[in-house]
């Protein structure tokens, strides 16, 4: 067993044990711990992406209690890059925070260490009850983060989040215990396997169960009539909080991706497939709907919360696709939608960011163009030219919208871009280290776009290895195998 | 016994659901809570009903051999985490919902005040120390 993958769990949670006991210490002290064991969360993300980049499938049994009574971390190569497009993310907000939106008080950078715990567990668990628990801590750090600071709005936008969350955890318990109560298992892999061998007279329970799980996700990935919490929350959350936020969607997306492929898969006999006839046209109408509230907000955050939502639908047409080519080209346009979302969310306008949304030489046209290639142009697929190319469009005018609003507002003297972003923030001067995290982000968007290639093989190989689910179940078998003796 | 259960979890998920659609966050947290306590029951049944049968076999004990003799001790260690998650969540809405009070002026779960209706204190903006 590779001991590292545990690492992106144990270095959050004690960083966050100790800044916690640090609490009321120096905030320069706070911030730099919180800073550099992000920085190390992502060199392991590094190193546990070059791991992965064989091929291999790892797994690790917590306590050395084996699969599939035990618990396991599984990292393959879709893990490994959540964990490093997660960390990139939360690398820059914590920069960005630490330029004083961090306040009031300095139990930020803890909760931020606890969001940090649930997402990179969400990525890495192989178990679908620990699924639920990583759940729980990401969503409870998310509860705190969001509601971080005053205000009456954060108050309203925090209560309707946190009462559909808590919704759906009570779905996603009735689903979990119904899987387990017919099959037994709730090992991942161990659930593929049992799935396939199912009794007929059981598959509608399973079937309901793959459905209910379906609801969840969604709700957590914000697909269509289930994305109205996600404009407020996102829009109320302060700046960092915001940007941070644009990978729990993207959690969504993963267990969506990762439940649909594993274990109803292509060869989950009955159930074979049942989620892909809901996805299309979800994706689509999500597609359309964030589309439609980008056009029609009238606040600058909560049209960048309805691209969050545009996003999603634009993944999800190519997980519905179900095709090598259209899961590499969603990896590719996940990773580049999360940091832009960043970006965008957290710096409330910066005009770099706009330019990049959907312009042609940039990742975001890479993504997309990918997609459509993917696609094809047989049947329902001429859906998603119409509602991508419209809304690449539609996008356009938004933001060109609120670019001409909020940059030729009649205010009198011709303000430097960068004041003016420090003016919408309530804050006098420019300050160097907020620049600097969104300048990173983009510099990491530009990487992706010039380094398209290389990060086109990875996402491939990564839509090849999802879609042989066998290597999975075969690597846990094996690893049962050899460490169970 | 299967179909008693039965009959109370889906009193509790009904029960729950009805007033998790009410307009006041109270009534809200409380559905919130019987929806939990119908899934916890829910989760637990999932191990089967047994009445008077242990959770542990011991390796030579033949008389427990099959799985009618003994009860899945699984989904008792599941609801335990689940009933420890919800005991926290309710604890946390419970304070969220109090402080929306506070900072909005009524329990209204939009924050909005219904028709012809007056706020129940004046909406003020929390302390320092109350943050």
């Amino acid at each position: 067993m590779n001991h590292l993958l545990i690492a992106p769990l144990l270095l959050p949670l004690l960083t966050a044990v100790l800044l916690i006991f640090l609490s009321g210490r120096p905030l320069v002290l706070i911030r730099s711990i919180s800073i550099l064991a992000t920085t190390l969360l992502l060199a392991v993300a590094i190193a546990l992406l070059q791991i992965a980049n064989d091929g291999q499938i790892r797994l690790y049994a917590l306590g050395n209690w084996m699969p599939p009574f035990g618990i396991v971390l599984v990292l393959d190569r879709l893990s490994a890059l959540m964990l490093v497009v997660t960390a990139v993310l939360a690398l820059a907000s914590l920069i960005y925070a630490a330029r004083g939106t961090d306040g009031p008080g300095d139990k930020l950078h803890a909760m931020v260490q606890f969001l940090l715990l649930g997402v990179n567990g969400a990525f890495l668990t192989g178990d679908l009850f620990n699924l639920f628990v990583f759940f729980e801590v990401l969503l409870i750090a998310s509860y705190a983060l969001l509601l971080h600071g005053r205000g009456a709005e954060r108050a309203r936008a925090g209560l309707h989040y946190v009462v559909i969350n808590l919704a759906g955890s009570a779905l996603f318990l009735i689903a979990v215990s119904a899987l387990y109560g017919i099959t037994g298992t709730l090992n991942m892999a161990d659930l593929a396997v049992k799935i396939a061998q199912l009794d007929p007279a059981d598959a509608p329970i399973a079937a309901t169960a793959a459905v209910l799980l379906l609801v969840v996700f969604g709700l957590k990935a914000a697909i269509a009539p289930l994305y109205f919490w996600l404009p407020r929350a996102y829009a109320s959350a302060s700046a960092p909080v915001a940007a941070l936020f644009a990978i729990m969607t993207k959690v969504g997306v993963y267990t969506i991706v990762r439940t649909y492929t594993l274990i109803f898969g292509d060869s989950a006999g009955e159930l074979a497939n049942l989620a892909l006839p809901w996805l299309w046209p979800l994706a689509l109408i999500t597609l359309a709907l964030g589309l439609l509230g980008a056009l029609a907000a009238r606040e600058l955050r909560i049209q960048i919360a309805y691209l969050v939502v545009v996003s999603v639908g634009t993944l999800l047409a190519g997980v519905a696709l179900n095709t090598e080519a259209a899961l590499a080209a969603s990896f590719y346009y996940l990773i580049h939608s999360t940091w832009i979302c960043g970006a965008l969310l957290g710096s409330l306008f910066f005009i770099a960011a706009v330019s990049v949304i959907g312009l042609p030489p940039l990742s975001g046209f890479i993504g997309k163009l990918l997609l459509l290639s993917a696609a094809g142009t047989q049947g329902n697929a001429i859906w998603l030219w119409v509602l991508l190319l419209a809304g690449s469009l539609t996008t356009l005018m938004a933001l060109s919208r609120s670019g001409s609003t909020f940059f030729w507002r009649g205010e009198g003297d011709v303000v430097s871009v960068e004041n003016r972003i420090n003016v919408d923030a309530g804050k006098p001067m420019a300050q160097k280290g907020e620049l600097l995290a969104v300048i990173g982000l983009l510099l990491c968007i530009l990487m992706i776009t010039l380094g398209a290639s290389a990060v086109l093989d990875y996402t491939q190989a990564l839509a090849q290895q999802l879609l042989s689910p066998e290597a999975y179940i075969q690597a846990m078998h094996e690893f049962t195998a050899i460490e169970g003796n | 016994m299967e179909a008693l259960i039965a009959l109370v979890i889906g009193v509790l998920v009904s029960c729950g659901v009805y007033l998790l659609l009410r307009a006041r966050t109270f009534p809200v947290i409380i559905g919130l809570t019987l929806l939990s306590y119908g899934v916890n029951l829910f989760i637990f049944v999932m191990g089967r009903l047994r009445t008077g049968v242990p959770p542990v076999v011991s390796k030579g004990d033949t008389s427990l051999s099959t799985t009618l003799n003994y009860t899945d001790p699984l989904p008792q260690a599941l609801v335990l985490t689940a009933i420890v998650i919800g005991f926290a969540m309710t604890a946390f809405l419970l304070v969220l919902a109090l402080r929306a009070r506070a900072e909005l002026g009524n329990d209204h779960v939009d924050g909005t005040a219904g028709l012809g209706e007056k706020p129940v204190i004046p909406a003020r903006p929390l302390a320092e120390d109350e943050v």
